[in-house]
C-alpha cells in the first residue's frame, strides 16, 4: 500500500501525461501478459505503457530480460530471481518476496524478437522521464531505434523537461525519427529530416531511405538530400574502418607470427608445431579460468594478466623439450625438421583432443573486452583494440630482450655464426634450447591473444600456421621489424580486397601477390645483408 | 632385453589368441553396426557426440534383450576428417568387418566420398546432418532435414513475423550453403525480392575475422528495409562471427540472423547473452518439452556421465533411424539390406518433439520443422513450428533442373532421381 501511494506522488510530482488509463487495473494488465500469442502481449504491453504508469517498468524490463515468470499452480506472473535452490517469486509491481519456488514450479514467459522491439518502445516511453539521466538517454536511444507516432507527445514533454543538453538533442532526435513515420504536415517532417540528416550515422540513413511511399514530394527530395549529405561522410568513415580492420588483422598475423619470426626466422628451423605453442597458450588460459571460476570468481578480470605469463611458460617449457629431444638433432636438414615437427604436432594436438575432448571451451572475455567504443562511424571493439596493443608491447618486449640482453646477444652471436659464437665461450646447444623455448613462449602469449578472439580447439593452431609463414617469409626472415610490416600490410591489404573480391578470392590475391613477390625478392621485405647470409 | 621381449611376444600371443577365439564367437551371435564419424581433425567437435549418442542407442537395444535374438555390436572406425579416408573406412567397415548397417558422415563431400561404396557394395548408410538435397541414392536413408524441412520455412517465418525484406545469404564456401543459396535465391526471386535486395557472401572454413563481414551486414542493413541475415556458416567459424555480431552491436530485434547449422553443441562454446534473439530452424530443440525428450537427455546426461552435455538436431536423426533400422530389421526377420530397404519405406517412430516421423520412398523423412530464439543459457526456446510434419524433398522445387525429378523407390519408379517412371 505505501508503495503504492509512493508511486502515484512519483507520478504526480512528475507531471506524468494525463492519458493514463486507470492505473488500478495494472495488475489484471500483468496478468495478461502470461500468454503465447505474441499478438495479444505486444497488444497488452502498449496499452501498459499507456498507462504511462512507472510502477510498470519493473515488470516490462523484467519480460525484456527473460526475468518474468509464471506460477504453473495458477498461472499468476512474477518476477522470478534465481535462489540457493529454487526460484524465488517476488511481486512484479512492488518487488516485494512471495515465495520460493522449486525450479519446474514456475516457468519463462518467452517472447520473441517482436516482443522485443515492442518492449524497448514501451520502456523507452515509460522511463523518459526518469530521474536518472542515464536512464533518460538509454530511453531517448531506444525511442529513436523503435520509433513509434504515439510517443511523439511524451517526448515533446519530455524535452521541455530535460536540462541535459545531450539528452536533450538525443530526444529530440527520436522524436524526428518518430514524426518522420506520423501523418504530421510537410514542414515538420521536413525539420524532422533535417535534423535526423544532422545527425548522420547509419540509423538515420536507414530512416531517410524507409520513408513510406505515402510521402509527399518536397519530403521525399528532402530525404534524399540528407541521404546524400550521410552517405558522403560514411564513405569517408568506412575508408578509416578499412584502414583499421587492417591494422587490427595485421595484429593478429603478428601476434601469431612473432614466435616464429625466432624459431624460423632466427634460428631456420621450419617448425610445423608453432601452431600447436599457440594452441596450449590458448587452453592455459582456459585452464587458468576454470580454476578461477571454481575457486575465486572474483578473480576473473585478471585471468588473461594470470594467463599471460603461465602461458609463456607452459609453451616455453614444452618448446625446450621438443628442441632438446627432436629438434636439435636435425639442425641443417630442413626436410627432416619439416616433417618431425609436423608430426610432433599432430601428437600435440590429439594429446589436448583426449585431454580436454574435442569440443570447444569456452574462455570468457573478461569485462574490459567485451563491447565496443564508437568512433564516430567507426564501431571498434575493445577486444581488437586490447589484441593490437597487446601485439605491439610483445614485439617491443621482444627487441629489447634481443638487443639489449646478454641471452639476446649470444643468440644473434650464435646465429649469425655458429662456430665462432662458439669459438668464444658461448654455449651454443644452451642458446639453441632457450632461443627456441623463447619463441615458444612467445607463441604460448598469442595463444592467450587470441583466445579471446577465436575457438579454443585442438585445430587452434593449425589455422594460423600458413599466414604466421606468410608473414615471416614475407617480412624478411631475420628481421623483426621485417614481421611487423609484413604483418600489417598483409592485414591491410585482405581487409581492402575482401569488400570487393570476397573473404575466399582475397585470401587467394594475398596469397598469389606474395608468391610473385618472393620471385622477385627472394629474402622478402627487409633482406639481412652481409657475409652471414651468402654461407 | 631378452626377458622384455619374449613377454612382449607372450602378451602379442594370448592377445592375438583370444582376439581370435572372441572373434570367432562373436562373429556367430552378433550383428554389426558401423559408425563412421571423424574423432579427430576438424570435425570431431561436432561428430565425435553422434559416435557417443550411437554407443548409447546400441547399448540401450543390447539391454532390451538385442536384436532377432542377437546382440548388436558397434564397429567404430575414425575417418578423421579426411574425406578421401571416409571411403577407405567405409569399405573396411563393409567388407573386412561386415557391417550389417553404417550409421555416419557429417559434411555433404564426406557423404559424396563413400555414396559410390556404399552403391557398389550394395550396403546402407544412415546420415543424420541437415543438408541441401539434390540426392538420393538407393543405398542411403537421409535422417537430418532437406532445404523444403528447414531452409525454406526459415525464409517464410522471417518473411511474414518479421516482415523482412532483405536479405544477406551468407555461408561458408563449399557445396551445402552454396546449393541452400542457389535455392533460396530462386526461392526468394520468386516471393518478388528483387535482385538488390539479396547480398550474397561466402567466407572459408574456419574465418575468424568478421569485422569487414559484420559492418558491410550493418551497411546493407541500413537501407530502410527490415533486413535479416540467413547464414549457412558451417562449424568453427560460427562462434567468432556471433562474437563480432556481439561486440558490433547488432541486435536480434534489430537485425536478426537464422542459422542452419548452429545447435546447442555449438553455443556451447560461447556466451550467448548478446545473441539473444538470434534464430535457429531445425527439426530438434533440446529446451523442447516432451515426455519422450525428457527421457532422452536423461538417458544421455547418465551415458555420458555428465549433465552439462547438451543434445541437438542430427543426435535426434540418429535416434530416429536407429530405431526405424531396428523396426526394419524386425519385420524383415533379417539383416539383408535390400529386405530391410523395402521394410524401411512407411517405418514411424515417436519424434522426440512429439508427432511421428516416417520414412518416404524417396529416403527422405517427413520430420516437423522449429524455430526458436536463442536463450541466454545457450538453449533455444521454439517461436513457430509446424502443425504437422513436413515431406522431405530431395529435389528442390525451386531449381528449375531438379523441380521436374522424382525420387522414389519404389514401384514404378525405382530412381534417385528420374522424368519418368523406369516401369
Amino acid at each position: 500500500m505505501i508503495a503504492r501511494l509512493l508511486a502515484l506522488m512519483i507520478a504526480l510530482c512528475c507531471g506524468l501525461p494525463a492519458l493514463a488509463a486507470d492505473p488500478d487495473d495494472l495488475p489484471g494488465l500483468i496478468e495478461q501478459l502470461q500468454t503465447r500469442d505474441y499478438a495479444a502481449m505486444e497488444q497488452t504491453v502498449n496499452t501498459i505503457a499507456a498507462t504511462g504508469d512507472p510502477r510498470a517498468v519493473a515488470p516490462l524490463q523484467a519480460l525484456a530480460d527473460g526475468d518474468l515468470y509464471y506460477r504453473k499452480s495458477d498461472d499468476k506472473v512474477f518476477i522470478a530471481r534465481k535462489a540457493d535452490s529454487g526460484t524465488d517469486l517476488l511481486d512484479p509491481l512492488t518487488g516485494e518476496f512471495v515465495e520460493n519456488v522449486g525450479r519446474r514450479d514456475a516457468r519463462k514467459i518467452g517472447i520473441n524478437n517482436g516482443m522485443r522491439r515492442a518492449l524497448r518502445g514501451a520502456l523507452g516511453s515509460l522511463t523518459l522521464l526518469s530521474p536518472d539521466p542515464k536512464v533518460r538517454a538509454a530511453a531517448a536511444q531506444s525511442l529513436f531505434k523503435s520509433p513509434d507516432p504515439g510517443a511523439i507527445e511524451a517526448l515533446g514533454q519530455a524535452i521541455a523537461a530535460e536540462k541535459d543538453e545531450a539528452i536533450r538533442t538525443a530526444m529530440e532526435e527520436a522524436q524526428a525519427a518518430s514524426i518522420l513515420l506520423s501523418d504530421s504536415d510537410d514542414a515538420t517532417k521536413i525539420v524532422a529530416i533535417q535534423s535526423l540528416a544532422d545527425r548522420g550515422g547509419r540509423d538515420a540513413l536507414s530512416l531517410l531511405k524507409g520513408l513510406p511511399d505515402s510521402a509527399t514530394e518536397p519530403v521525399k527530395a528532402a530525404a534524399l538530400e540528407g541521404v546524400k549529405s550521410i552517405e558522403a561522410a560514411l564513405a569517408l568513415w568506412s575508408t578509416a574502418q578499412n584502414i583499421y580492420y587492417g591494422i587490427s588483422l595485421g595484429s593478429v598475423l603478428l601476434m601469431a607470427a612473432i614466435g616464429l619470426a625466432i624459431t624460423f626466422g632466427v634460428m631456420g628451423v621450419i617448425n610445423m608445431a608453432h601452431g600447436e605453442m599457440v594452441m596450449l597458450g590458448a587452453y592455459t588460459t582456459y585452464v587458468v579460468q576454470e580454476i578461477i571460476r571454481n575457486n575465486a570468481p572474483g578473480m576473473f578480470e585478471f585471468s588473461l594478466a594470470i594467463a599471460v605469463p603461465l602461458a609463456f611458460l607452459v609453451s616455453g617449457s614444452i618448446g625446450v623439450l621438443i628442441e632438446r629431444t627432436v629438434i636439435r638433432y636435425l639442425y641443417g636438414r630442413a626436410l627432416e625438421t619439416l616433417l618431425a615437427t609436423w608430426g610432433v604436432s599432430l601428437i600435440i594436438q590429439q594429446l589436448v583432443r583426449t585431454i580436454f575432448g574435442p569440443t570447444n571451451k569456452e574462455v570468457g572475455n573478461p569485462d574490459f573486452m567485451s563491447g565496443a567504443v564508437q568512433l564516430g562511424e567507426m564501431t571498434l571493439t575493445y577486444n581488437r583494440i586490447w589484441i593490437i596493443v597487446f601485439a605491439l608491447v610483445v614485439l617491443a618486449m621482444l627487441m629489447l630482450v634481443l638487443k639489449r640482453t646478454p641471452l639476446g646477444l649470444q643468440m644473434r652471436a650464435v646465429t649469425q655464426n655458429r662456430r665462432m659464437a662458439g669459438a668464444m665461450g658461448i654455449r651454443t646447444d644452451r642458446v639453441d634450447a632457450l632461443t627456441f623455448g623463447l619463441g615458444s613462449g612467445i607463441a604460448g602469449m598469442a595463444g592467450v591473444a587470441l583466445s579471446q578472439i577465436d575457438n579454443v580447439s585442438p585445430n587452434l593452431g593449425q589455422s594460423y600456421i600458413i599466414d604466421s609463414f606468410m608473414v615471416v617469409v614475407f617480412g624478411g626472415v631475420c628481421n623483426l621489424w621485417g614481421t611487423l610490416v609484413g604483418a600489417f600490410s598483409l592485414g591491410i591489404a585482405n581487409k581492402f580486397l575482401e569488400p570487393y573480391a570476397g573473404a575466399v578470392l582475397g585470401k587467394i590475391l594475398v596469397l598469389v601477390a606474395i608468391i610473385l613477390f618472393i620471385q622477385k625478392r627472394p629474402r622478402g621485405l627487409f633482406a639481412l645483408k652481409g657475409r652471414a647470409v651468402e654461407s | 632385453m631378452f626377458g622384455f621381449g619374449r613377454a612382449k611376444a607372450l602378451a602379442a600371443v594370448s592377445a592375438l589368441a583370444i582376439g581370435l577365439t572372441t572373434g570367432a564367437a562373436q562373429a556367430a551371435d552378433t550383428i554389426k553396426v558401423g559408425i563412421l564419424h571423424s574423432l579427430s581433425g576438424t570435425m570431431a567437435i561436432s561428430e565425435t557426440t553422434l559416435k557417443d549418442v550411437m554407443l548409447m542407442l546400441i547399448d540401450d537395444q543390447n539391454k532390451k534383450g538385442g536384436l532377432l535374438g542377437k546382440q548388436l555390436e558397434a564397429v567404430v572406425v575414425d575417418p578423421a576428417s579426411n574425406w578421401p579416408l571416409f571411403a577407405e573406412k567405409a569399405r573396411e567397415l563393409i567388407e573386412v568387418n561386415g557391417t550389417s548397417v553404417v550409421f555416419g558422415c557429417w559434411t555433404s563431400v564426406s557423404r559424396k566420398s563413400v555414396l559410390p561404396v556404399f552403391e557398389e557394395l550394395n550396403s546402407m548408410l544412415f546420415y543424420p546432418v541437415q543438408y541441401e538435397g539434390e540426392e538420393s541414392s538407393r543405398n542411403v536413408f537421409y535422417t537430418g532435414a532437406a532445404p523444403n524441412q528447414q531452409a525454406i520455412p526459415a525464409v517464410d517465418y522471417l518473411m511474414k513475423t518479421e516482415s523482412v525484406k532483405r536479405w544477406v545469404l551468407a555461408g561458408t564456401d563449399y557445396v551445402y550453403p552454396r546449393t541452400t543459396n542457389k535455392i533460396l535465391e530462386s526461392y526468394l526471386k520468386a516471393k518478388g525480392v528483387p535482385a538488390e535486395d539479396i547480398m550474397i557472401n561466402y567466407t572459408p572454413f574456419g574465418h575468424a575475422d568478421w569485422q569487414t563481414i559484420v559492418a558491410d551486414i550493418k551497411k546493407f542493413g541500413s537501407a530502410g528495409k527490415k533486413t535479416a541475415v540467413v547464414s549457412t556458416i558451417n562449424g568453427d567459424a560460427n562462434v567468432p562471427f556471433y562474437k563480432e555480431l556481439g561486440n558490433q552491436g547488432i541486435k536480434a530485434e534489430d537485425i536478426p540472423v537464422v542459422a542452419f547449422s548452429v545447435g546447442e553443441e555449438e553455443l556451447a562454446g560461447i556466451d550467448t547473452g548478446p545473441l539473444v534473439g538470434h534464430l535457429a530452424a531445425w527439426n530438434y530443440f533440446m529446451s523442447i518439452d516432451t515426455p519422450e525428450n525428457d527421457a532422452f537427455i536423461s538417458k544421455w546426461h547418465a551415458f555420458i556421465g555428465n549433465e552439462d552435455r547438451v543434445t541437438n538436431d542430427p543426435m535426434e536423426a540418429h535416434y530416429i533411424g536407429f530405431k526405424m533400422w531396428v523396426q526394419a530389421v524386425q519385420q524383415a526377420g533379417t539383416t539383408d539390406v535390400d529386405a530391410v530397404r523395402q521394410a524401411m519405406y512407411g517405418q514411424k517412430v515417436p519424434n522426440l518433439t512429439g508427432g511421428v516421423a516416417v520414412m518416404n520412398t524417396n529416403h527422405h523423412l517427413s520430420k516437423p520443422v522449429v524455430i526458436g530464439e536463442i536463450q541466454d543459457d545457450g538453449q533455444i526456446q521454439t517461436v513457430w513450428s509446424t502443425d504437422g510434419v513436413v515431406v522431405g524433398d530431395a529435389w528442390s522445387d525451386f531449381i528449375p533442373e531438379s523441380a521436374k525429378l522424382t525420387a522414389d523407390w519404389t514401384f514404378p519408379w525405382v530412381c534417385g532421381g528420374c522424368e519418368k517412371p523406369m516401369y
